[in-house]
C-alpha cells in the first residue's frame, strides 16, 4: 500500500535536460522508479542520457506515456507555470522539486489548484486519487521504499523492484518492511518541512530497524502544496503505516494546527521534532517559512509553542535531532 | 530585505499613492535648502528632519526633530550627520547616519493604519487596517482586536473596489476621503503585488484637517514600511537597487554572494551543513551538549566546490570561531564535494582550530576516503559517525 505512490506509478520529469533534472532522472531510474519521459519545451522528439523519450509539452508526455506523476527541476522563474501545465494534462501527482519560487506566484497557483479540484470534486480536499495533490515547492521529493535486489546500475544506490522515488533524497537509506534490516517488523510514515533533516530521520528509522512506508517531504515554503494534515490523514488511513514521525521547524502554525488533528483523528503512533529551538527570533532560517515573527515582544512560530503542543497531543517528541528514531521507536512501544 | 524611509516614500509615490513633499540630503548645507523647497511647496514653516537608518526609536535618541526654520533644520541634519545615532535597537555602539530626510510637516486630523501581508493558514495576502494608527499594530491586536479589520484578497482578481470603499467607511473616513482612501488601498495592493512584498505597512495614514483644496481633509501616507519575498528579488532589479550594503553584516553579504544561506551568531563552533532544516537542528545539537554556534550556515544542494571553500573562508574569518563543525547528508549534494571543499580550504587557509566532519548520504564513502587521503594536511580533523558523536566531539574540543 504506502501513500500517494507505488511501484506501478509512472513519472515524468519536467526539466529532464537540465543539470539537476537529468541527474535526478537517472538517480529515479535506478532506484527501480518507473520514470517514463520528460519534458523540456523545444527538445521533443529527442532522447535523454537514458534513452528516455522528451516531449515539448506535458500534454504530449501523459498521451504518450500514460504517466500520473512528475517532478519539476525547472528554474523558479518557470516553476508555477510548470506546474499549472501539469495540472492542465491532468498529471495527478505534482512533485516540485525547485528551490526559490516568488510566494505570490505559489498563492496564485495553490488558488487555481484549488478551483480544479473544487470543481472535480465538489469539496477542498487535496488528496483524493481523482484530485490533483502537490507537493512542494522546495521539497525533496516522495518515496515510497521498496524491497532491495542489489541488481541496481548505481552507484551504491540499491535497485529496488517494487519502489518508488520521486525526487532528490538518497535511496539506500531507506528500508522496506521485507528487509532483513526491518528487525522491529514495524513502519512508519514520515513527513517533514526540511529535506535533509529528513534523511537524518529516514536513517535513524532505518538503523534502529523500523521500515517507512512512504516518505513525503513537503518544502519549507510558507504557501505550497499537501501540508503535514494532509499527510497524516493518509498515513492514518494507510494499512501499512504502523506509526507516523512528523518533522517540523520555526514558522507558522501548521504544526500546532497537525497536532491538534493527532488529538481529535489520529489512532496510530506518532512521534515528532521541531527544528529551530536555538533560531534567534526575525532572523530567516534559509527557507521562506523559517522565521519567528517577534515584532510587538510576542514571539509566534517558535519551536516552544510547537513541541508545547505536540505533547499536549500525545505525541512523543524528541529531544535533540540524535534522538528523532528513539523518540518513534518509544510511540510504537519498542 | 529593509528599505529605508525615503525608498518607500519614492516607492509608494512611484505607485501614485500620496506623501507630503520630501528630499533626502547627505550634508548640513543640503538640508537648508531642502527645507525651503518641501515647506514652499506645501505652503507651510513646519518640517521634520529624520534620520534614515534601519533601526526604530529615533525620536528619542533625537534623530527625528520637527523644525520651523532653515537654520533648525541645518542644525538639526548636523547633528544627526555627526553623532553615531544610540537607540534600543541599535546596541550601544549606536548605528552611523549618512543620510537625513527633510519633509513638509502636515497636520494630522486623524491616524491610520494599512497594511498588506500573506496570511499562510488561509494562504492569501490580506489587507489589515485599523483606525487607531501610528502606533505598533501589536500593541492594538493585544489591547483592542476589535479595532483592527481584516481583508482577504483575492490571488487572481486582486483587491475589489467594493472591498476597499467598505474598509474606508469603517475606518470612518467621510465624503471625498471616502473615494481617496479607496483608490490609495487598491493601488498598495497593486504595488504589493508588481514588487513581490512579503509586507508593505503605512504607518501612520493620516487624514489633514479640513482645507478649502480639500474639505473632507486629505489622506497621506506619512510613514511607511516593506519587506520584499527574496525569492522574487530576481524579477526586481529596482528593489535590488535599494539594498544599501553599509547596513548589512559584511560576512553575510559574502555568503550571499557566494550562493549560501548564513546568518551570524554569537557563539564560539561553526557551523557548516547541508539543508536549513538540518542546519538548525544542527544548531539545536550543539547547544543541547552545551556548545553555542556561531552560525548558521545552509550551503544547500547545488554549491560548488568552490562555495564550500569560501564558506569556511567565511566561518574561519569570525574570531569567536574556535571549533568547526560540518554536517552534510548528502541529497542533490555530493559528499566528496564538500570533502574536496574542505581540503582546498586547508590548503588555502588552514584549519588551526578542531574539525569536526560528519558525512552521510550521496557519495559518502568517497568523501571520507578524500580527507583520510588528505589527513596530513588536516591535523585537527575529526570524523564523527553520527549527529550526536560529531556535537560531544567539537563541544568537547572547544572546551
Amino acid at each position: 500500500m504506502a501513500i500517494l505512490i507505488d511501484k506501478d506509478t509512472k513519472v515524468i520529469c519536467q526539466g529532464i535536460t537540465g543539470s539537476f533534472g537529468a541527474v535526478h532522472t537517472k538517480g529515479c531510474l535506478e532506484y527501480g522508479s518507473k520514470v517514463v519521459g520528460g519534458v523540456t519545451p523545444g527538445k521533443g522528439g529527442t532522447e535523454d542520457a537514458n534513452g528516455l523519450p522528451i516531449f515539448d509539452t506535458v500534454k504530449q508526455a501523459v498521451d504518450a506515456t500514460g504517466a500520473t506523476a512528475t517532478m519539476i527541476f525547472v528554474p523558479p522563474a518557470f516553476a508555477a507555470d510548470a506546474i499549472l501545465e501539469a495540472a492542465a494534462a491532468e498529471i495527478r501527482l505534482i512533485c516540485c522539486i525547485t528551490e526559490g519560487v516568488p510566494v505570490n506566484d505559489m498563492i496564485a497557483v495553490r488558488a487555481r489548484l484549488d478551483e480544479i479540484n473544487l470543481s472535480a470534486s465538489g469539496a477542498h480536499a487535496t488528496s483524493q486519487p481523482n484530485l490533483i495533490t502537490l507537493v512542494g515547492p522546495n521539497c525533496p521529493g516522495v518515496i515510497t521504499p521498496g524491497p532491495k535486489t542489489g541488481g541496481g546500475s548505481g552507484d551504491g544506490d540499491p535497485y529496488t523492484n517494487a519502489g518508488c522515488k520521486i525526487g532528490i533524497m538518497p535511496g539506500y537509506i531507506h528500508t522496506h518492511r521485507s528487509d532483513p534490516a526491518c528487525t522491529t517488523g514495524k513502519t512508519v510514515g514520515i513527513v517533514s518541512r526540511s529535506g535533509t533533516l529528513t534523511y537524518e530521520a529516514v536513517w535513524q528509522t532505518s538503523n534502529l530497524g523500523i521500515a517507512q512506508s512512504t516518505c513525503v517531504g513537503i518544502g519549507g515554503d510558507p504557501v505550497r502544496g499537501l501540508n503535514h494534515i494532509d499527510c497524516l490523514r493518509l498515513f492514518e488511513a494507510d494499512p501499512d503505516t504502523d506509526g507516523i514521525l512528523m518533522i517540523g521547524e520555526i514558522g507558522g502554525t501548521d504544526e500546532e494546527a497537525a497536532a491538534d488533528f493527532v488529538k481529535r483523528h489520529v489512532t496510530k503512533p506518532v512521534a515528532g521534532f521541531i527544528a529551530g529551538r536555538t533560531a534567534p527570533p526575525g532572523k530567516r532560517m534559509g527557507h521562506a517559512g523559517a522565521i519567528i515573527s517577534s515584532s510587538g515582544g510576542k514571539a509566534t512560530g517558535t519551536a516552544d509553542s510547537k513541541i508545547e503542543a505536540m505533547r499536549e497531543a500525545g505525541i512523543t517528541v524528541a529531544e535533540t535531532p540524535a534522538d528523532m528514531g528513539k523518540a518513534m521507536a518509544k510511540a510504537l512501544g519498542l | 530585505m529593509k528599505i529605508h524611509e525615503y525608498q518607500a516614500r519614492d516607492l509608494l509615490a512611484s505607485f501614485g499613492i500620496p506623501v507630503p513633499a520630501a528630499r533626502v540630503v547627505t550634508t548640513a548645507h543640503e538640508a537648508d535648502d531642502a527645507y525651503h523647497t518641501v515647506t514652499k511647496d506645501a505652503g507651510t514653516d513646519l518640517a521634520v528632519v529624520k534620520a534614515q537608518v534601519h533601526a526604530g526609536g529615533r525620536g528619542k535618541a533625537g534623530f527625528v526633530k520637527l523644525v520651523r526654520s532653515a537654520q533648525e533644520a541645518r542644525d538639526a541634519a548636523e547633528f544627526m550627520l555627526t553623532n553615531k545615532m544610540v537607540s534600543v535597537q541599535t546596541g550601544p555602539e549606536g548605528l552611523d547616519v549618512t543620510r537625513v530626510l527633510v519633509a513638509a510637516g502636515v497636520d494630522i486630523a486623524h491616524e491610520f493604519y494599512l497594511a498588506i501581508t500573506t496570511d499562510r493558514e488561509t494562504r492569501r495576502n490580506v489587507m489589515i487596517a485599523s483606525a487607531e494608527g501610528g502606533v505598533e499594530i501589536e500593541q492594538v491586536a493585544e489591547s483592542n482586536p476589535k479595532a483592527i479589520i481584516k481583508e482577504p484578497i483575492h490571488p487572481l482578481i486582486g483587491l475589489q473596489q467594493h472591498q476597499a470603499r467598505r474598509l474606508a467607511f469603517q475606518l470612518g473616513f467621510k465624503g471625498k476621503a471616502v473615494g481617496q482612501a479607496t483608490k490609495l488601498m487598491i493601488k498598495l495592493d497593486q504595488l504589493f503585488r508588481a514588487k513581490d512584498c512579503a509586507l508593505a505597512e503605512i504607518n501612520p495614514l493620516i487624514l489633514t484637517p479640513p482645507s478649502d483644496a480639500h474639505p473632507d481633509g486629505e489622506v497621506l501616507a506619512i510613514d511607511a514600511k516593506f519587506q520584499f519575498d527574496d525569492n522574487g528579488l530576481f524579477r526586481h532589479k529596482d528593489v535590488q537597487a535599494f539594498r544599501d550594503p553599509a547596513d548589512e553584516d559584511p560576512s553575510e553579504l559574502r555568503a550571499e554572494h557566494a550562493g549560501l544561506s548564513f546568518i551570524k551568531l554569537d557563539g564560539n563552533i561553526g557551523c557548516l551543513v547541508n539543508g536549513a532544516g538540518l542546519a538548525m537542528a544542527t544548531m539545536d545539537t550543539i547547544k543541547h551538549h552545551g556548545g553555542e554556534p556561531a552560525n548558521f550556515l545552509d550551503v544547500g544542494g547545488g554549491a560548488s566546490q568552490e562555495a564550500v571553500t569560501e564558506a569556511f573562508r567565511i566561518i574561519l574569518s569570525d574570531p569567536n570561531v574556535n571549533g568547526i563543525m560540518v554536517n552534510i547528508f548528502g541529497g542533490i549534494m555530493d559528499c566528496a564535494r564538500i570533502a574536496g571543499g574542505i581540503v582546498a580550504a586547508a590548503k588555502e587557509v588552514g584549519f588551526k582550530v578542531p574539525l569536526v566532519v560528519r558525512l552521510e548520504g550521496n557519495n559518502a564513502e568517497n568523501g571520507r576516503k578524500a580527507l583520510e587521503a588528505a589527513a596530513g594536511e588536516l591535523p585537527t580533523l575529526q570524523a564523527a559517525t553520527d549527529l550526536t558523536d560529531a556535537a560531544q566531539k567539537v563541544v568537547a574540543a572547544v572546551g
